[in-house]
């Protein structure tokens, strides 16, 4: 399996591109259809090695089942998808490696409620990295101490509160090591005094220099880390710029609508 | 469907369960531990004149159905058909000189019950203590069938032909319910299969025996093993009744299993997915667990069913427990004494079935530490 790994990153770390500025993901004209339903209607995007793109958009335009894709969480239909220098095709073996170098919290958690909290965390570098258990269970203390909650390694996810587990749910998806974490609405399920908690783990992740997509509708956030900020709608990106540019001057109507409606 | 057919409270009770309304709201706490029960009968009992009639009325039922019974039971019962038989009902013709081995399984069976009570009330868990129980469950089965049909080497073989009785009962139900499990899974996972042939398969497998009865399973796996298998590999009665068995419970562990699955929620697949476990580990670290979690009480509820449908190998001349009784009742000394020889059976029967019913609310207990 680390033979894998790290064929998996030669493409993208050999001489052709390894600056900061490489792109590491790019989706050139991505459609998707759910039935009949054209969800994405051609997205074309890049995203830089280390760059911050918050994505938001009214409910239903896709934005979701768009970060979705990159990690082959949904199948699209038609245009090109490269995810650190691997192309994402139906292959299952490709799909693997990319899902194993990318990170995603979803808004739901989905931590496994039949393992303890430390055994969420060391699942998958002990079944996938095949990393020993005594490896892997230092590393989990270290991101549990990471996103502040220690104390709770041997308690079952249902004994914590949402903003603990959501903050597990992160730490869960380090221990991979990824080069990308996605953040699927991360903070739409928490009650308002846990939003904080998380957001919190999530700043300091950026200040890291991780590469990060988030799904957000928390514009204090948007504001703070982002690099840029994409609109989507109706299965398109509307409108991308840095935050300042996209909050105080957004050049589409679509975008003021937007942003009357949520501010 | 729901096959929970579990030991079954005496009707006669039910009248005064009827009016049972524990209501903790209007529980005062009083002085002397009498108008605390005064209190009590109060509350729960005669609360109305219409629960005090029929508290009355039950509890007449009741006192008079049981004197009858109890008096019947010491003075005009003949326990003699049970009691002069009792090596009979309990192994049938089992070689007697070869009775210690028998003793033995069950000793070695109430080590293995004793050792997996131990470990799951201890608190400490040292390695020895956890995996003391897997290895003990994994080596008593094996110890207990070598004890009772031998290898011919170091004990004598004891054929099939010669078990009976209870032994007999609890053999069936004991590989029934082992075999049957895993074969129960995986048709479960076939049905859920995204291969078009092993969905069908499964599915095929699982709707024809549950479309038929038992008995047809049975003298199915009777006839038709012995004419598709080769001369040479010709499986005795008692196997061809297990394989019945085994086919008939296959079938329904796959359908309650099916609903554990699908009660695991989609997104647990997805993050699964998501840290780049394949589909193998998904299943078997993250589906499984949980789906097999929630289905525990309907499992248990569904090899209870098994342990009592066991007595219908009786159609294929099997002698367990019920075959025994009813062929020491055609004996002309213990004529008409149905009542004894049935009240006795029906309290082995109890006796294991409510044992398997406690069984299985432990494990729920001990597994319900994860959903809290």
């Amino acid at each position: 399996m680390t033979g894998e790994r790290q064929a998996a990153r030669d493409p993208a770390g050999g001489p052709a591109g390894c600056g900061v500025n490489d792109p590491i993901i790019v989706c050139e004209d991505v459609h998707k259809w759910f039935g009949s339903f054209h969800v994405l209607r051609g997205v074309t995007l890049t995203v830089r090695r280390g760059e911050k793109v918050v994505i938001v958009g009214p409910s239903g335009s896709g934005k979701s089942t768009f970060i979705r894709t990159l990690n082959a969480l949904e199948p699209y239909q038609r245009g090109r998808i490269v995810v650190d220098g691997i192309e994402l095709t139906s292959d299952l073996h490709n799909i693997e490696r990319v899902r194993s170098e990318v990170g995603m919290v979803f808004q739901q958690f989905n931590l496994f409620p039949h393992l303890t909290v430390l055994d969420n965390i060391t699942l998958a570098p002990i079944w996938v990295r095949k990393r020993p258990r005594r490896e892997a269970e230092e590393l989990a203390m270290q991101l549990l101490e990471r996103v502040g909650i220690p104390e709770q390694a041997h308690k079952y996810p249902g004994q914590l509160s949402g903003g603990q587990q959501q903050r597990v749910a992160i730490a869960r998806a380090l221990a991979m090591e990824p080069r990308i974490m996605l953040f699927d609405e991360p903070t739409s399920a928490l009650d308002p005094e846990m939003i904080k908690e998380v957001l919190e783990v999530m700043v300091e992740l950026a200040q890291t220099g991780m590469t990060m997509l988030v799904v957000t509708h928390e514009i204090g956030f948007a504001r703070q880390v982002a690099d840029r900020v994409l609109l989507f709608d109706e299965g398109v990106i509307v409108e991308e710029g840095p935050p300042d540019q996209f909050f105080n001057h957004p050049q589409h109507e679509r975008t003021r609508r937007f942003l009357a409606q949520i501010l | 469907m729901t096959r929970r057919r579990g030991p079954s409270t005496p009707a006669a009770a039910r009248p005064a369960a009827a009016q049972e309304r524990p209501d903790a709201a209007t529980a005062r706490p009083r002085a002397g531990a009498a108008g605390e029960a005064w209190r009590w009968l109060h509350r729960n009992l005669f609360s109305t004149w219409y629960n005090a009639l029929l508290t009355v009325v039950g509890l007449a039922a009741v006192c008079g159905a049981a004197s009858r019974v109890g008096r019947w039971a010491l003075t005009a019962a003949d326990w003699r058909v049970v009691t002069n038989n009792l090596t009979l009902l309990l192994v049938g013709p089992y070689p007697r000189d070869q009775l210690w081995r028998v003793g033995l399984a069950v000793l070695v069976t109430a080590a293995l019950a004793g050792l997996t009570a131990a470990a799951a009330g201890g608190g400490r868990s040292g390695v020895l203590m956890r995996r003391a129980p897997a290895l003990a469950w994994l080596l008593a089965p094996l110890a207990v069938l070598w004890l009772v049909h031998g290898d011919g080497a170091v004990l004598d073989v004891v054929r099939t032909d010669r078990w009976g009785g209870l032994l007999l009962t609890l053999m069936l139900a004991a590989v029934g319910i082992v075999v049957s499990f895993p074969f129960g899974v995986a048709l479960a996972l076939g049905r859920q299969s995204t291969l078009p042939v092993v969905r069908a398969v499964s599915t095929a497998c699982i709707e024809v025996v549950r479309g038929v009865p038992l008995v047809t399973v049975l003298f199915s796996t009777q006839i038709m093993l012995t004419l598709f298998l080769p001369e040479g590999l010709r499986p005795d009665r008692v196997l061809r009744a297990m394989a019945g068995l085994v086919v008939f419970s296959a079938a329904y562990v796959a359908e309650n299993v099916r609903g554990g699955l699908q009660s695991v929620p989609q997104g647990q697949i997805e993050a699964a997915a998501a840290l780049g476990l394949n589909g193998a580990q998904t299943t078997f670290l993250i589906v499984l667990p949980q789906a097999l979690r929630a289905v525990v009480p309907s499992l248990v509820g569904q090899f209870i069913s098994l342990f009592k449908d066991t007595s219908l190998v009786t159609i294929v001349g099997l002698q367990e427990l019920l075959g025994i009784a009813n062929s020491v009742l055609a004996n002309p000394d213990y004529l008409g004494r149905y009542a004894e020889m049935y009240a006795f059976a029906g309290l082995v029967y109890w006796l294991f079935c409510y044992g398997m019913s406690r069984a299985g609310r432990r494990v729920e207990q001990r597994l319900g530490l994860g959903r809290r």
